[in-house]
């Protein structure tokens, strides 16, 4: 025991007497959990990255690790940054959390930031972008242009966010269309193109017709274009490439003003640890356009539910709505609170199949 | 549940096209480990193939000439592996780790014109009436060459280890290679040779990744196939029909998970997940129960001066 103490507590001088020497300029580090040219979540974070670079110039210094497994291989790397005297580090991915609080508590003088987790800590605050608002309007248009009436869905892994999209998405379709039944394949993994390519083909398959994507590459997108007519949303990206069709329309995180704040309250020593949860309103969520393979009316509808959306005039989840076991979740005209929505943990009524627990 | 969503000809076509890139992955290190030496390098080898192979066909609109290009790729990378090991006696396992940190980077440096490009398809062969064949037809006749070649390429290196004085040479490398200089083989250059095989498979398997089964470009693409395969090695005891039985079985599983999250089936899907790695452990375990060993000489540093 001791010599652990004794090692942590040289570990964290020697984090303390290098983030004094680089006082000058502040440091600012990013864990990606897949390569930064995937074209999808991470190439997003990393061009936040380079948006936090563009404003402050040679204030800061920005340094990221790519493809950094989730679990003990991440606290490594932190531990690594925080180490090489990191003032600041944003950990972009879910299966983060914990190794995120463990480095924090050895780095008490570095400011760490967890995105889509929901444990903070005094030197540990969380965001995320509200990506429901945006899956409410890929629903509203899958269930509209369905014509199998069979939407695919390709998770990542059951997680509170995940689920939130699956059920805001399912809403809104059931909404234009009572007849939409959802496919759902879990491929646990954020990123790994063959299987996600491999998940979207046996949807495909089945008769869908729509497949929305919860992973971080465009490898569905090619599928779905492969397979002909078949419509997709890009995910976290805009995906244009994939436009007109497959890509129809996608949801872009935009974390660049995020970061650019976070990294100046870093600068300033206001930084205070907190949750941040922007939607469509803030800008955190950008809905990428919706190209002319989407009918008119349809596209019309679409724009006015993001309207909506972003001025905060309709919820994404707004009762009346039951949990998939009939169960009433929220009564007419409720709205989900926060806290809710962040542990949530079921389906909505009618989504056939069980969450992996 | 409804099975009947699951259509039993796309989903065996489907799982001949997910298995392959692993064939070849695997077969090349098949040989490469015959021969005495450990390449942990796959994983890198496959993705330069993979972006050699996209970026060829892209600049000439010919597939075939992205496979050429791919194993072209990937056999200079292993170069590089065989420069280091057999030359310069570096440690294998480390040189091999380095191998894959360094096709990931160079590939990613390589591809970035590529992100987002649709690559020109490659045609299934034409076997005209025979394709007609009721449930067979669409599900082995309906496919491109390189599928084709890959089970070829396993019926080849198994009948030239089997059968022919250059297969027993190479055996004898592996076996010992002290013994195989002392009877005036050239230990280093027959195993550069292995390794280049190993290559220019790996690069063929990664090129299948994107120019077939994905198909497109993105960074670490290959997102672990280089090591299942070096894994597969091992578990189907260095013998090639094994291997194609592995590979067949864990992509097989692979597609039916999918296929049967997508039905619905209730089964817990963590099970489902896992199941291809376990059946096709299990099976290949129980298959070698015979005991058939690793070369004697694997991974070990050969100097004529020893």
């Amino acid at each position: 025991m001791t010599l652990t103490k004794l090692l942590t507590g040289a570990a964290m001088a020697l984090g303390l007497a290098t983030t004094a020497m680089a006082e000058d300029k502040t440091k600012v580090g990013f864990v990606y959990v897949g390569p930064i040219g995937d074209g999808g979540w991470t190439h997003e974070h990393d061009k936040g990255r380079l948006a936090v670079e563009a404003e402050f110039g040679d204030k800061v210094e920005t340094v990221y690790v790519e493809s950094v497994a989730e679990g003990p291989d991440s606290e490594r790397v932190m531990t690594q940054m925080a180490l090489d005297g990191a003032d600041l580090i944003f950990t972009t991915s879910f299966g983060y959390m914990d190794p995120t609080i463990n480095v924090a508590k050895k780095f008490p003088n570095v400011k760490f930031e967890h995105a889509t987790g929901y444990k903070q800590a005094e030197n540990v605050a969380t965001y995320s972008a509200r990506f429901y608002e945006g899956r409410a309007i890929q629903g509203h248009i899958a269930g509209s242009m369905t014509e199998s009436n069979i939407i695919g869905y390709i998770g990542s892994y059951p997680i509170p966010e995940v689920i939130r999209g699956i059920n805001s998405a399912f809403i809104h379709a059931r909404k234009v269309n009572p007849d939409v039944q959802f496919k759902i394949v879990w491929a646990y993994t954020w990123f790994d193109p063959a299987k996600e390519a491999d998940a979207a083909k046996v949807l495909i398959e089945q008769g869908a017709d729509v497949v929305l994507q919860h992973t971080d590459s465009t490898a569905p997108q090619a599928a779905a274009q492969e397979a002909g007519n078949v419509i997709t949303f890009g995910q976290a990206s805009d995906m244009a490439q994939y436009g007109p069709k497959p890509r129809v329309s996608s949801i872009i995180d935009d974390w660049a003003p995020y970061y650019i704040a976070r990294t100046k309250a870093v600068m300033d020593g206001t930084w205070t640890t907190g949750n941040t949860w922007d939607g469509i309103g803030a800008g955190m969520v950008g809905i990428g356009e919706i190209s002319d393979a989407v009918p008119a009316e349809v596209k019309a509808e679409a724009l006015a539910l993001k309207a909506s959306l972003a001025d905060g005039s309709y919820h994404a989840f707004t009762g009346p709505l039951n949990k998939q076991d009939g169960t009433p979740f929220l009564a007419e005209g409720d709205t989900a609170d926060d806290g809710t929505l962040a542990g949530m943990n079921f389906y909505v009524e009618g989504i056939e199949g069980d969450i992996p627990q | 549940m409804d099975l009947s969503a699951i259509n039993p000809v796309l989903f065996v076509a489907g799982f001949l096209v997910a298995a392959t890139p692993l064939i070849f992955a695997a077969i090349g290190e098949l040989v490469v480990e015959k021969s005495g030496t450990l390449n942990l390098g796959v994983e890198g080898m496959m993705i330069t193939g993979a972006i050699c192979g996209f970026a060829t066909a892209v600049e000439t609109g010919s597939p075939i000439l992205g496979f050429a290009a791919a194993a072209l790729g990937g056999a200079l990378l292993s170069l590089l592996f065989a420069f280091l090991t057999q030359i310069t006696l570096a440690n294998q396992v480390a040189s091999g780790l380095a191998l894959t940190l360094f096709g990931l980077g160079l590939s990613a440096l390589l591809g970035q014109s590529y992100v987002g490009i649709k690559p020109p398809r490659l045609n299934d062969i034409n076997f005209g009436p025979l394709a007609d064949i009721p449930v067979i037809g669409p599900i082995l006749l309906t496919h491109d060459i390189i599928l084709y070649l890959g089970i070829a390429l396993v019926a080849a290196t198994w009948a030239v280890l089997k059968f022919t004085r250059a297969g027993l040479i190479l055996r004898a490398v592996g076996e010992s290679h002290d013994a195989a200089h002392a009877l005036g083989y050239k230990v280093v250059r027959i195993r550069t040779l292995a390794i280049m095989f190993g290559g220019a498979c790996a690069g063929i398997g990664g090129a299948y990744i994107s120019l077939i089964r994905v198909p497109q470009w993105t960074e670490g693409m290959t997102a672990g196939v280089g090591w299942i395969a070096l894994a597969l090695v091992v578990f189907a005891s260095w013998k090639p029909w094994r291997l194609l039985l592995g590979a067949y079985l864990f992509g097989g599983i692979t597609q039916l998970q999918l296929n049967l999250q997508g039905a619905g089936v209730a089964i817990p899907v963590e099970y489902l997940a896992m199941s291809p790695y376990l059946i096709t452990i299990i099976v290949l375990v129980i298959l070698s129960r015979d005991k058939s060993a690793a070369p004697a000489c694997l991974g070990r540093t050969f100097h004529a001066s020893s």
